[in-house]
Formats: C-alpha cells, sequence, structure tokens
C-alpha cells in the first residue's frame, strides 16, 4: 500500500504564524484567546475570539491578489507556501499533474461576501466586485493554490465542519495511493466579520464567558462551550518515494490510519466517534497500546466532552492514554481546526513533546482521562491519534506515526 | 477481487417536473424549462432569466417545520433522497447503518437563506454590524453546507462517511466520483451521494452578471441557452437537485437489484489558468477524460455518447469541443454529443448529478436527448451535438463532464453491467 509522510508544514494559528512560532508558543502553552478587534463586538454578546495577529497579506502576496481574496485564502496562499519551503519542493521538481490539491472548508469568504453583499443591498448591482463569483465560495482556496503553484493534479475540496480538516488529509492520502505523487492538503477558515459571528452565536455553542481564561473549557466542569478562532494548516504529504527524490528532505511524519463516521440522530444509536477512533486504527494496522497520545476534538461543551471521554476511555480504559487540547489557547478553528490539530500531532512526534491543555482547572473526575495540564511533557511519542466532530454529527480519526 | 460501484437509485427534482419520470420526458422530448425569473424581483439584474423548479414542500411531504427550517436546496435533496431510497429498493432500515455513506455536492450552499437573513439583519445593507436579533435559530446550518449533508444522511439513516464536496460546478461529478471510492476501497457499501442547488437569489444572479457569463435574452427566456450555437450569449442559470444510490456491484447482485449503470471511472483536474477562463486547449479536461477512460479499461473507440458541460458560453464551447477531439480523436466526430443545460440551465453544483441521471436514463431507453436551442451551428464547433430531437442509440458506454469556477475539470465513464436485472 502507497505510504504518506508529511515534509511541510504551514500554519497560521492566532499563538503563532509559521510552524516554528506555533510550536514554541504551543509546547510554552500560550493563550491567544482575546478580545476581538477585526469588527467591532459592541453589539454582539459573544466578545473573545483566536484572531491569527501581525498578519500583513500585503507582505506574503502580490497586489494584485488582495482585491481579489477574503482573509481566509490568503492565510491559505501563505500556508502553502510555507509547507511547500520547508518540503524543499521547487517548480518542476515533480510533474505539475502529479499534484493534488485537497482542501476543506467550513464557511467560505465569508467577510468578502459581507462586503460585496452590502455593496449590493446598499449602493446596487453595479457597485458588486467583479471577483465574487469565486472569492467567498467554499472551492476557493482549492482553486486558488492550483493557480499559484501550476499545479494540475486532481482537485478537491470537502465540507465537513471541523471534521473537515481531517477528512481534507484522509482524502489526500486516497488521492496519492491512486497515483499522484504529492499533494497539499489541510484548511484555513477565518469568519471573523459580523454576518458570521451572527451565524456563530446562533449555533448555541459559543461560550457565554467573555473572559478569555474562563470561555473555552473542555474537559471542565465548568464546560460552557466554545470560542470561535481562525486559521489553520497547510501540510504538503507525498510518498516517501516522491521524498526521496529531494536528498535532505526533512519527513516529519507518517499518516497511517483514517477514518469517518457520522451520528446518527436516534438518541439510542451511539455516538459514531469510538467507531471512526477505532476504524482508523484498524486501518493503521495498531492496537490501541501503541498510541502515545490522543488530541481530543475538546468541544467544551458538557455532552459532548462526556460522549469523547466515554469514547477515549472505551477505548484506551481509564487514565489509559495522554489526552490533550492545544486548541484551548486558540479557540476552534473549524476545517483549521481538524487539520491543525493533525500538525500538531506531527510535530509532537517531531520533537518528542505533548503540547499542553490550559485553561482547565477542574477536570470532571468521572471521565477518568490523563489530560496533560499546563505543562508540556516532554518524551518519545511514537504515535498519536486525532479526534475531531463536526456540527451535525460528522466523526472523523486519523493515526499518525513516527517515519521508519 | 476489486470492488465496483453501481447505480441502483435516482431521484430528480428539476426545472420542467418533479421526478424522474417529468425529468426524464423534458429530456426527451427536447423541451426547454428556462424562463423569467419568478422567485424575486429580478428587473435591476442584467440577465433575469433561469431555469426554476416548481417545487411545492408541502406537495411534497415534507412537514411544516422541515420546511421552515430548511434552504431549499436541502429541501431538494431530502425529496429527491427519499425518491431514489424508494428507487433503490433497498430497505435502508435493514442494513448496517455504519456501511451507508453520503456525499452530497453543493456549490453555493445555502446561499438564498443566508441572503435573506443577511437583508434582514443588515436592514438591507444598512448596517456593517448585522444586528443579531434578528438571527434565526437554524442560521449556523445556512452558513456551513454541511449541514445539507447532515440532513440527507439522516434521510437515509447513514453512520459511515459522511461529506459535502464543493468544488463549484463540478461538485455534482465529483461527489459521485468521491463516493465511489469510497465503495471501491471498502469504507462503505452503499453511499447516497449526488448534488443539489437552489442558488436562485439577487447575489448569485449579480456574481455571473458581473463577469458577463450570463445570457441577456431575458426576451426569449426558453430559448436563451445555445450551447455550440453561433448566436449564444452565455449561461442561464437553473436550480435543482438529482440523488444517487450507489451501490457495491455484489451488494446490489446479491439482492436481485435493477442496475442503471457503473461508475466505472473518474478523474478531476484543477487547470492552474485561472479562477473563471477557460484555456481554448482543452488540456487538462482531456487530461481527467484520459484517466477516466484508463481506470474504466475502456477505448476512446468504446464512447458511444458524450453528456457535454455545454454552459452556453463561448469558451466553454470550445474548450470541450478541443478536449473531446483530443482524448478521442477521429472517433470525437462520429460520437453524439448532447448538453442538458440548454433544458434545465445550468444549476451549478447538482448540475454534474442532473446529467449523470439524465444519461443513465438514455442507457435505459436507446435515446439520446438533444441539445436544445442549436439552430446555427457554430462552425468552429464541428462535432455532432445532437441538436434539437433526440436520437435513438444503443450506447454501453458514456462520458460525462463538467467544469467550473476555480479551474476544476472532471471526466466521468458510466458503464451498463452486465445482467443487470429488470
Amino acid at each position: 500500500m502507497t505510504r504518506a509522510v508529511v515534509t511541510g508544514i504551514g500554519i497560521a494559528s492566532p499563538n503563532g504564524l509559521g510552524p516554528t512560532a506555533y510550536w514554541r508558543a504551543t509546547l510554552h502553552g500560550e493563550a491567544a484567546i482575546r478580545p476581538i478587534t477585526r469588527f467591532d463586538s459592541a453589539n454582539y454578546w459573544a466578545k473573545i475570539a483566536g484572531e491569527v495577529p501581525g498578519f500583513e497579506a500585503g507582505r506574503h502576496l502580490q497586489g494584485r491578489l488582495l482585491p481579489q481574496t477574503d482573509h481566509m485564502t490568503r492565510l491559505t496562499l501563505v500556508g502553502t507556501d510555507w509547507a511547500l519551503r520547508g518540503a524543499g519542493v521547487q517548480p518542476n521538481d515533480i510533474p505539475d499533474t502529479d499534484i493534488a490539491v485537497i482542501t476543506a472548508a467550513t464557511a467560505g469568504g465569508y467577510e468578502f461576501g459581507q462586503r460585496e453583499l452590502q455593496k449590493l443591498w446598499h449602493q446596487g448591482p453595479e457597485y458588486v466586485s467583479a471577483y465574487q463569483s469565486f472569492a467567498w465560495f467554499y472551492a476557493v482556496n482549492t482553486g486558488q493554490i492550483s493557480i499559484r503553484h501550476g499545479t494540475r493534479g486532481p482537485g478537491a475540496v470537502v465540507v465537513s465542519e471541523q471534521a473537515g480538516g481531517i477528512d481534507s488529509i484522509g482524502h489526500a492520502r486516497r488521492q496519492l495511493r491512486k497515483g499522484v505523487q504529492l499533494a497539499l492538503t489541510g484548511g484555513m477558515d477565518s469568519s471573523l466579520c459580523p454576518w458570521a459571528w451572527v451565524a456563530h452565536q446562533a449555533s448555541g455553542c459559543l461560550s457565554r464567558n467573555n473572559n478569555p481564561k474562563r470561555a473555552y473549557l473542555p474537559f471542565d466542569r465548568d464546560a460552557s462551550g466554545y470560542v470561535a478562532g481562525e486559521g489553520g494548516a497547510i501540510m504538503v504529504v507525498e510518498t516517501p518515494e516522491s521524498a526521496a527524490g529531494r536528498p535532505g528532505t526533512r519527513i516529519y511524519g507518517e499518516i497511517v490510519g483514517y477514518a469517518s463516521t457520522f451520528d446518527s440522530k436516534m438518541p439510542s444509536r451511539e455516538p459514531g466517534l469510538k467507531r471512526a477512533a477505532e476504524l482508523a486504527l484498524r486501518d493503521a494496522g495498531m492496537d490501541a497500546s501503541e498510541i502515545d497520545v490522543v488530541f481530543a476534538d475538546a468541544a467544551g461543551i458538557p455532552e459532548l466532552d462526556k460522549a469523547e471521554a466515554e469514547a477515549i476511555k472505551g477505548i484506551f480504559g481509564p487514565y489509559g492514554v495522554p489526552v490533550t487540547a492545544p486548541k484551548t489557547m486558540t479557540g476552534r478553528l473549524f476545517a483549521g481546526g481538524g487539520s491543525l490539530d493533525v500538525a500538531s500531532a506531527i510535530l509532537s512526534i517531531y520533537w518528542s513533546a505533548i503540547p499542553p491543555t490550559i485553561n482547565v482547572e477542574n477536570p470532571v473526575p468521572e471521565y477518568e482521562l490523563d489530560l496533560v495540564l499546563n505543562e508540556a511533557r516532554h518524551g518519545k511519542i511514537k504515535a498519536a491519534l486525532v479526534l475531531g466532530r463536526g456540527k451535525g454529527g460528522f466523526n472523523s480519526a486519523m493515526v499518525v506515526r513516527e517515519y521508519r | 477481487m476489486s470492488r465496483r460501484a453501481v447505480i441502483t437509485g435516482v431521484g430528480v427534482v428539476a426545472p420542467g417536473g418533479i421526478g424522474t419520470k417529468a425529468y426524464w420526458k423534458l429530456l426527451s422530448e427536447g423541451r426547454t424549462a428556462t424562463r423569467n425569473i419568478t422567485h424575486f424581483d429580478a428587473s435591476p439584474y442584467r440577465s433575469r432569466m433561469a431555469g426554476e423548479a416548481d417545487f411545492d414542500p408541502v406537495r411534497e411531504g415534507l412537514t411544516p417545520q422541515e420546511i421552515r427550517r430548511l434552504d431549499r436546496a436541502a429541501q431538494f435533496a431530502v425529496v429527491a433522497g427519499r425518491e431514489a431510497m424508494s428507487d433503490s429498493g433497498i430497505e435502508f432500515d435493514q442494513l448496517d447503518p455504519g456501511r451507508i455513506g453520503v456525499s452530497l455536492g453543493t456549490a453555493v450552499g445555502c446561499t438564498t437563506s443566508l441572503e435573506r437573513e443577511f437583508i434582514v439583519g443588515s436592514d438591507r445593507g444598512k448596517y456593517w454590524e448585522v444586528d443579531a436579533s434578528y438571527a434565526v435559530p437554524h442560521l449556523y446550518d445556512y452558513f456551513t453546507p454541511s449541514s445539507m449533508a447532515t440532513e440527507l444522511a439522516w434521510t437515509v439513516g447513514a453512520e459511515g462517511p459522511v461529506s459535502v464536496v464543493s468544488t463549484g460546478c463540478t461538485s455534482g461529478l465529483d461527489s459521485v466520483g468521491y463516493a465511489a471510492e469510497l465503495i471501491m476501497e471498502g469504507s462503505a457499501d452503499v453511499v447516497v451521494t449526488g448534488g443539489t442547488e437552489a442558488p436562485l437569489s439577487p447575489i448569485t444572479v449579480v456574481c455571473f452578471d458581473v463577469i458577463r457569463a450570463s445570457s441577456t435574452r431575458n426576451d426569449d427566456p426558453t430559448t436563451a441557452c445555445r450551447p455550440f450555437d453561433k448566436t449564444r450569449d452565455g449561461l442561464v442559470l437553473g436550480e435543482g437537485c438529482a440523488i444517487i444510490v450507489l451501490e457495491e456491484l455484489e451488494h446490489a447482485r446479491a439482492r436481485g437489484a435493477h442496475i442503471y449503470g457503473e461508475v466505472a471511472g473518474f478523474a478531476s483536474r484543477c487547470n492552474a489558468y485561472h479562477m473563471t477562463g477557460l484555456h481554448p486547449e482543452g488540456i487538462e479536461m482531456s487530461d481527467a477524460i484520459n484517466i477516466a477512460l484508463k481506470q474504466a479499461r475502456s477505448d476512446a473507440t468504446d464512447v458511444g455518447y458524450i453528456n457535454a458541460h455545454g454552459s452556453g458560453t463561448k469558451q466553454n464551447d470550445l474548450h470541450e469541443t478541443a478536449a473531446f477531439k483530443r482524448s478521442l480523436g477521429a472517433h470525437a466526430y462520429k460520437t453524439p454529443v448532447s448538453g442538458f443545460k440548454s433544458m434545465i440551465g445550468h444549476s451549478l453544483g447538482a448540475i454534474g448529478s442532473l446529467e449523470i441521471v439524465g444519461s443513465l436514463l438514455a442507457f435505459e431507453q436507446d435515446l439520446i436527448p438533444p441539445t436544445a436551442n442549436l439552430h446555427e451551428q457554430d462552425p468552429e464547433c464541428d462535432l455532432d451535438y445532437t441538436p434539437l430531437v433526440a436520437r435513438e442509440k444503443k450506447v454501453d458506454t458514456l462520458l460525462t463532464v463538467g467544469s467550473g469556477f476555480g479551474g476544476f475539470q472532471s471526466a466521468m465513464v458510466l458503464k451498463k453491467v452486465e445482467g443487470a436485472g429488470r
């Protein structure tokens, strides 16, 4: 079976731009949930978010791209540049038809979309941007990556809320098995504009606590919802043979297992997260005892935390495996978050350290989870399980392992 | 033994009629269902036509609660999904739900509802800080289109892999390709797939107006979409949905199912060229066709019919005509081609699935639906585009293609299956 290794990682996260800054901040437990600056939050009850600070798109992208892209596409393009540079991929290293682009989205370019909707309804149809037709829709990032890097292989976009960030990487691995050499994959989401914010508030999942240290507390007895953020990860995933074609290429780790399931509407049926994790382990040909850390979905909503804790306990036993949620530092990043968790798991393996979960002070004892709280745990990490759930019933699981 | 993905059930909501029968009647008679827009006041816009579905959610059996909660595109998916389930003859509640998946295509998701809620919350664009007190409780479902996959998954009782595939105007082909991959790799035995779109709202119309991609033949809406005709002047939008039950071949055979055909090959390509423009050489679409044929173990000369993208723009007509010739060579000239958008308009992320279903029905009836409105063929488009009248022909292998914003090019090979029942 074709293997899939990660050789490049591009990250835009509220607590770090670029993989090095992100990992340093994450290992130190640096919080990045803050009062919203991107729009005036005075009229909204949710007033905090994970914003990517200091991102000046004009420093990274040609001027002509700016009027035609939403913020989330700019983050994506910069993240992709990072991943490719880190992987040492030069133009013409790999035939353009052997490169796939598979991204995930939760929202589209909604900040751009809100601006154009406002023009349409307040000023008139003739004021709407010629770029609206593609700048806001869900497929935009795959299309823009392909154009920027001249890739002419398969292209796809999957949408399954937060779980989609994992699904995109699973689908990228599928493309390698179908014969492409390399895939650019992952997701970045950003919907920090009033129109999108109203939708986030309506989801019923945001925390009503506006104290950045007390708002997003997964597995805590004070869990009250999550905080929304922006950013994510784009990765270079390729076959080992392809990586070997560029001597000296660093291999961070390998994607060895993936599965996705869906929750029934019927309360009598068990939620599908545990089954997704078991199927991913089976796909990897691994036993639960070989997993050194679980990157939890960590919804921060009591019923969902309980369901996840039961799934983890059901597979690993009480306190059977270290569990962490670095997203407590950034907020949930939706499709971007699923991808960033996979990137974090890969970095854990590469750097032999588990990043901590922050702000959680009173873990619910009945969950019987070995949460990695406040301090990173250092030591050999051979394999990690990443869990992700999307609102509406989506569950995805991915197993990553050191490459040998 | 490799697993194969076959189609055993179909359901349709389309302009010109609800249900597969009405859809086939329209296609086979070569009638058009494009008209002046009635869903909203389109008078301020450049292009004021669309293929609208006469869809009455109450008559189609949706509950008042579903009607309030679901975007029109999600309503289409539920209704077409029920038709497809019943057509397949599968007792869905007897299957292991973990082996049932969903893969739904949509290009613009719940745009119509999002725009409606924006107008209210912003008081017609007056306020940047949209007023949250006007938000409907299910606004987040409109925000992310995966809510539509959730709805379809609930309808069929799926607990396997579920996702939306959103690749613009190729979504309806790509979602079915994705579903076929889930079956072939063994992640599911049954995947309910297809595409749905109800994009007819001012923002969508304006998107195509500002780039002058849509037709302005507003005084003659029924003949406005004219693919391959030298008088064509752009696309006509549409709405609709096709849901397809895709099943593993042995699973279908074991229950003696009727099999419409097999998804024998599928490929997608990025053109790395332009977000909305197409290169006249059609190289990437041709690549996609070649790979899909290879996967299907078919030669170019096996192709008995090509279902074209046929959006009604000159750049598309030249692009795909070049791609067909590049892949099929001399055989391209002997192969009937036709485009359904001439009859039902361009329903973005749904159209690829509607075209698959129409093509499967062509298999059943040995009849190739025509390209409507094709009176004066563009001399630069020199293939056989089956003008105006359906043609009798027995076809065993057909090709359907799609092309979309973002540079996506997709191709699928559908084949008849031996011993397919009925």
